[in-house]
C-alpha cells in the first residue's frame, strides 16, 4: 500500500541536506507553509537557497528561518515589504545573497523546471535591469529573454487536504505557487488543513494531481503564533 | 500665486473608471490604482489580481476577513459569484499571454515614448523589490499610468527619458494625471484632455516634455 502521509512535520522533513535549494510556497503569508518552515528550522539545515515570491513576514515562518541564519540566498520576486525587517537587515548588512525575478518569470521558470523545458523566451523585463547579461532575441518583431528553469531539491508547500497518494486541493488564493512549486523539486512536501480518504477528493477539483507530491503531513489549522518558533 | 485645481486622486479614479468597458479584463496596480475599483458603478468589469484570483469583489465587511482570500497588496477581499482561483503560472499567463485588456499603473516616471519607471528608485540601499509590475508591463494589452503630474519637489514626472530603472519599454499607452490625460502615440505625448483650471500652455511649460494638442 502506498502511504505517503506522515505523522509529524519532522518525519515529513526527514533527509534535507545542508546547502539545499528549497522552494517555499505562499504569496505573503497565504499559503506560506509555516509549519514546515519552522520544522526546517529545526532539522538544523543551513546554507539554504531559497525561492519563494517573497523574503519573509515578521518573525515567522521564512522570515524566522532567515533570523536563524540559515539562508544563504534567497531568490524572489519581493522582498521589500513592510514588515520584512529581518531581511532587510540580513540583505543590507551583506549576509544574504538576493536575485530578484519578476514574478511572472519566477513562477514561469518554476512551471518550465517542472514540465521539462530547457529554457523559454519572456518579453518580461526586456530592456531592464533584470534582464541584463541575459540572452535576447527578436521574434516576430517582439523582444524577448532568454530565462532558465528553476529547479528545487525540495519544495515546502501548503495545501487544504490530501490523501495518502499524495492528491491535493487547495483553498482560495492560497493556491498561489503550490501547484507549480510542486513539479519543480525533487522532493515535495506538503502540509495540509486535513487528511482524507482516498476517493473523497472528487477527481474533477484534484488541483495537483499526487504524482508530483512525495510527503504529506496533516497541520490542522490554527491562528499563525511565534509560539513553535524556536 | 494662486492654487491651481487639479484632480483629487478619487476624481482621478473616477476618470479612469468611466475609461473602462463592461467586459474588461482588468488589473489594478497597489497603491492609488486600487481606488479605481470603487468607481465602477454597475459597469461588469472583471478584476484580476496577480496572486490568483478573477472576479475579485470588494473589502469584506468587518469580521468577515479571510486570510486566505487577499490581493496583489495583501489586503484582505472576496470573491465575486462566478469569481476563480487559479496558480500563479496561469495568471501571469494572462497578463503575458495578452489576456489582460487594461492594466492600471502607478509610476514613479513616464517617457515621452511610453517607457515606464516604477519599481526602484535604484538609491543606495534600496532594496529592489520588482513583484509583478514588469509582468503588468509588458504583458497587458494597454497600460494606463496614474500618477501626479508633478513630483514632491515640483519636477515633471513625464521625462524625455526615464532616470529610474526601466520596468518596461514603450509599454504605457495612456496616462492620468492630476492636470491632464494623454495618449502615448507614435508622434509623442497628445493631449487628450486638461482636467486642472490651466491652459495647454501652462500644462505645456509645467510637463518639460513636447506635448501634442
Amino acid at each position: 500500500m502506498i502511504n505517503k502521509t506522515f505523522e509529524s512535520v519532522a518525519a515529513a522533513l526527514d533527509g534535507i541536506a545542508d546547502g539545499s535549494v528549497i522552494m517555499v510556497g505562499g504569496f505573503g503569508t497565504a499559503g506560506m507553509p509555516s509549519q514546515l518552515v519552522d520544522g526546517v528550522i529545526a532539522s538544523g539545515a543551513r546554507d539554504l537557497t531559497i525561492i519563494s515570491n517573497n523574503a519573509g513576514n515578521g518573525e515567522i515562518g521564512l522570515a524566522a528561518l532567515l533570523k536563524a541564519g540559515r539562508v544563504a540566498k534567497v531568490i524572489c520576486s519581493f522582498p521589500r515589504q513592510s514588515d520584512s525587517y529581518v531581511f532587510d537587515e540580513l540583505y543590507l548588512a551583506g549576509k544574504v545573497q538576493l536575485e530578484v525575478v519578476p514574478q511572472g518569470n519566477l513562477a514561469e521558470r518554476i512551471r518550465a523546471a517542472g514540465s521539462g523545458i530547457g529554457a523559454f523566451y519572456s518579453p518580461t523585463g526586456y530592456g531592464t535591469l533584470l534582464a541584463e547579461g541575459k540572452e535576447t532575441r527578436v521574434i516576430d518583431g517582439r523582444n524577448y529573454v532568454l530565462e532558465m528553469p528553476l529547479h528545487a531539491d525540495v519544495a515546502l508547500i501548503k495545501a487544504e487536504k490530501g490523501d495518502r497518494w499524495g492528491n491535493l486541493t487547495y483553498r482560495k488564493a492560497a493556491r498561489n505557487f503550490g501547484p507549480i512549486m510542486a513539479m519543480a523539486a525533487k522532493t515535495t512536501i506538503a502540509q495540509v488543513n486535513r487528511i482524507v480518504e482516498l476517493g473523497e477528493l472528487d477527481p474533477e477539483n484534484i488541483v495537483t494531481p499526487g504524482i508530483f507530491v512525495q510527503r504529506v503531513v496533516a497541520v490542522p489549522l490554527a491562528p499563525i503564533s511565534n509560539a513553535n518558533v524556536n | 500665486m494662486t492654487v491651481m485645481k487639479k484632480l483629487s486622486r478619487s476624481e482621478m479614479a473616477q476618470r479612469v473608471a468611466d475609461d473602462i468597458l463592461e467586459g474588461s479584463y482588468v488589473n489594478l496596480g497597489i497603491g492609488v490604482p486600487t481606488l479605481v475599483a470603487n468607481y465602477l458603478g454597475d459597469k461588469e468589469v472583471f478584476l484580476h489580481s496577480e496572486n490568483g484570483v478573477l472576479g475579485m469583489g470588494p473589502s469584506p465587511a468587518p469580521g468577515e476577513e479571510d486570510d486566505d482570500l487577499i490581493n496583489a497588496g495583501k489586503q484582505h477581499v472576496t470573491l465575486l459569484p462566478g469569481g476563480a482561483y487559479f496558480h500563479h503560472a496561469d495568471s501571469f499567463s494572462m497578463m503575458r499571454g495578452g489576456h489582460i485588456d487594461i492594466a492600471v499603473l502607478g509610476a514613479f516616471q513616464v517617457s515621452v515614448s511610453g517607457d515606464l519607471a516604477n519599481w526602484h528608485t535604484g538609491a543606495e540601499g534600496s532594496i529592489p523589490a520588482v513583484g509583478g509590475a514588469m509582468d503588468l508591463a509588458t504583458g497587458a494589452r494597454q497600460v494606463f499610468v496614474m500618477m501626479d503630474h508633478l513630483t514632491k519637489t515640483g519636477e515633471s514626472k513625464l521625462v524625455p527619458q526615464c532616470t529610474y530603472p526601466l520596468t518596461g519599454i514603450g509599454c504605457v499607452t495612456r496616462i492620468y494625471t492630476d492636470l491632464a490625460i494623454l495618449d502615448v502615440t507614435a508622434q509623442g505625448l497628445k493631449v487628450r484632455e486638461i482636467v486642472a483650471d490651466i491652459s495647454f500652455e501652462d500644462l505645456q511649460t509645467l510637463s518639460g516634455v513636447p506635448l501634442i494638442r
